[in-house]
């Protein structure tokens, strides 16, 4: 793993970034059949995410109110809503909100992690107790909570609950890259660049985060199944995504009534949909960590 | 600490829904346009027309009066409000603690114990259903259990005690699932590392009954970690409570948060913001005096490095 100093081979650009796709692949490799299977699984799910709009085969947003709760049949694979809208182009244009909002919750909040924590544990002293001080307030607010006042004072959308939940989990990363971050800050390879004359920002962003990628990647990949979940309990609410825009969160909320009147398939269908990503997301997240953890032994 | 957490946590949440658009007065008038020494009045008696923090004073005061104003949509005190729904939500997750805390260290327990095809089972099982959400859980449930089989009601509070137990089942199962299998899940690990320990190892070698082994030795150790991880879940549970008050139709707090966030009634979103908030550092403040009681060398207010 790339826990060695890095400072010695002077490397041109294509060279380090192929060695990146290598690092990408060979992290991969090592999480084994289950890890791989689940890194297909997410793979496919993002695809879906970015094209499904363009796979759809019918108007996600085309109700027919004659077909409503309709069996599949013919070219419908998955039936009909309670509007009578295709289940199968809802479901696939309803990835794009399920998926891609978690991804910018995940940058949003790892970015931010990442600078505090490394701020932190770069300056030491007074830099690093207001951090710690002001993430241990964060502390107090839960995710969801904070995506229910956000929703309260912007109104109701995705982009105020990304922000909220991006806010939200941003003292759970800096916490955990913090002591990373102190620790490889120790590393004599630091004092030897800080002798040469190397600034502490060129320091942290080429040699410092890069060393701590693969702890990096876990913490992201993990924090994607919470944030896929958070999300989709605020569009459930009525407070994320809005009807009658497709969403894997709304169309649960919006066929529950389904279940009691004998039509539990669309309701179910994107339930299973959620599930099967975020169980991908979480297994190939834990192998992940285990990596990384056993590389910072 | 605590108090010092609580009184910045207040501050957001009174900035936050201040600096919230719309105008107080238009919310009171109803609309309306009101001659110029009525909005004077109103003025006053709100304290709208003094500075911010001068109005945070105001509200902080009446909150710890217990008094946290008057609803918009309603007209009537937030607080005799909140009062009638406190008991939903407190005995919805406390429902669902006790499920957590008896199966998921239960589970965890006897899987760390026994390795085998039990532990392998436990493993599958719990990495499956901690990625099962909370609504998603509920959806099934009630398809399950009040749907097909008519077990369980699907919808509302119910009336005495046991109707009340029968109604918040269901929503105390789909609230702990996944809590439930990360419970499990720490405690199996846990139990597993304790038992493979040196001490472990010597007690067993020495002809130590199993069973004190276990007690004193395992256990005791693993306490530690178990009871951290339980009392953070059980913590998260107040936020997801709403999740799961709104597909039971139960009138909770985190239900009528929703209703409140969704409607704009501020002074609403305010007060229970503030008691989830204050009700989530109590807890993970109990969890700490509980992981110092357990573990010696811990002591309060004292950071590990």
């Amino acid at each position: 793993m790339s826990t060695a100093a890095p400072l010695t081979v002077p490397r041109g650009p294509g060279a380090a970034r192929r060695g990146r796709v290598q690092g990408a692949l060979g992290l991969l490799r090592a999480t084994g059949p289950v890890g791989i299977v689940s890194a297909i699984i997410i793979a496919v799910a993002i695809l879906i995410a970015v094209f499904g709009t363009f796979i759809a085969p019918y108007d996600p947003n085309l109700p027919n109110l004659s077909l409503a709760w309709g069996s599949p049949s013919g070219g419908h694979l998955l039936g009909y809503d309670f509007q009578g809208r295709d289940v199968l182009s809802r479901l696939l244009v309803g990835a794009r909100t399920a998926l891609l909002g978690p991804l910018a919750v995940v940058a949003g909040s790892m970015a931010a992690g990442v600078l505090l924590a490394v701020t932190a544990a770069w300056r030491r002293g007074a830099s690093d107790a207001v951090i710690s001080s002001g993430l241990d307030i964060l502390f107090a607010f839960p995710g969801i909570l904070l995506a229910v006042l956000a929703a309260a004072v912007f109104g109701a959308g995705l982009t105020a609950a990304a922000i909220a939940l991006a806010v939200a989990y941003m003292p759970y990363v800096a916490r955990v890259l913090r002591g990373a971050a102190l620790k490889e800050r120790s590393q004599p390879y630091v004092a030897a660049l800080e002798v040469q004359g190397a600034s502490a920002v060129s320091i942290c962003f080429r040699h410092l985060i890069p060393n701590m990628m693969p702890l990096i990647v876990a913490q992201a990949t993990i924090l994607f199944g919470y944030a896929m979940v958070d999300l989709a309990a605020i569009s459930f609410l009525g407070l994320g995504v809005q009807p009658p825009e497709p969403n894997w969160g709304v169309m649960i909320s919006e066929n529950q009534v389904g279940l009691a009147q004998g039509y539990p398939l669309p309701a179910l269908i994107a339930c299973a949909c959620i599930v099967v990503v975020v169980i991908a997301v979480n297994v190939l997240g834990e192998r992940l960590f285990e990596q990384a953890q056993r590389a910072y032994r | 600490m605590l108090l010092a957490s609580l009184l910045i946590a207040s501050f957001v949440i009174f900035a936050a829904l201040y600096l919230a658009p719309g105008n107080p007065i238009a919310a009171l008038s109803g609309g309306r346009s009101l001659p110029a020494s009525s909005i004077a009045v109103l003025e006053q008696r709100y304290h709208l027309n003094q500075s911010f923090l001068a109005q945070y004073w105001y509200w902080l005061d009446n909150v710890l009066h217990g008094n946290l104003g008057i609803s918009i949509t309603l007209r009537e005190n937030v607080s005799t409000l909140l009062a009638s729904r406190v008991w939903t939500t407190a005995g919805l997750v406390l429902y669902a603690s006790l499920i957590i805390a008896v199966l998921g260290i239960g589970i965890g327990i006897v899987a760390g114990l026994r390795p085998g095809v039990l532990d392998t089972g436990t493993l599958v099982t719990t990495a499956v259903s901690a990625a099962i959400p909370a609504f998603v859980a509920a959806i099934v449930l009630i398809l399950l259990f009040a749907v097909r089989l008519g077990w369980f009601p699907a919808l509302g509070n119910g009336t005495d005690l046991a109707s009340n137990v029968r109604h918040f089942t269901l929503p105390a199962v789909a609230l702990a699932i996944s809590s439930l299998a990360i419970v499990a899940r720490v405690t199996r690990a846990s139990i597993r590392e304790e038992g493979e320990r040196e001490h472990v190892q010597t007690a067993v070698s020495r002809g130590i009954p199993g069973r004190k082994v276990i007690q004193r030795h395992i256990l005791r150790n693993a306490a530690i970690p178990i009871t951290t991880v339980t009392g953070i879940t059980i913590a998260s549970l107040i936020a997801v409570a709403a999740v799961v008050e709104v597909a039971f139709g139960l009138n909770g707090l985190g239900a009528y948060l929703v209703q409140a966030a969704q409607s704009k009634d501020l002074a609403v979103v305010q007060g229970i913001s503030l008691v989830l908030v204050t009700a989530f550092v109590v807890v993970n403040l109990l969890v700490d005096v509980l992981y110092a009681v357990l573990d010696p060398r811990v002591t309060l207010g004292g950071r590990a490095q």
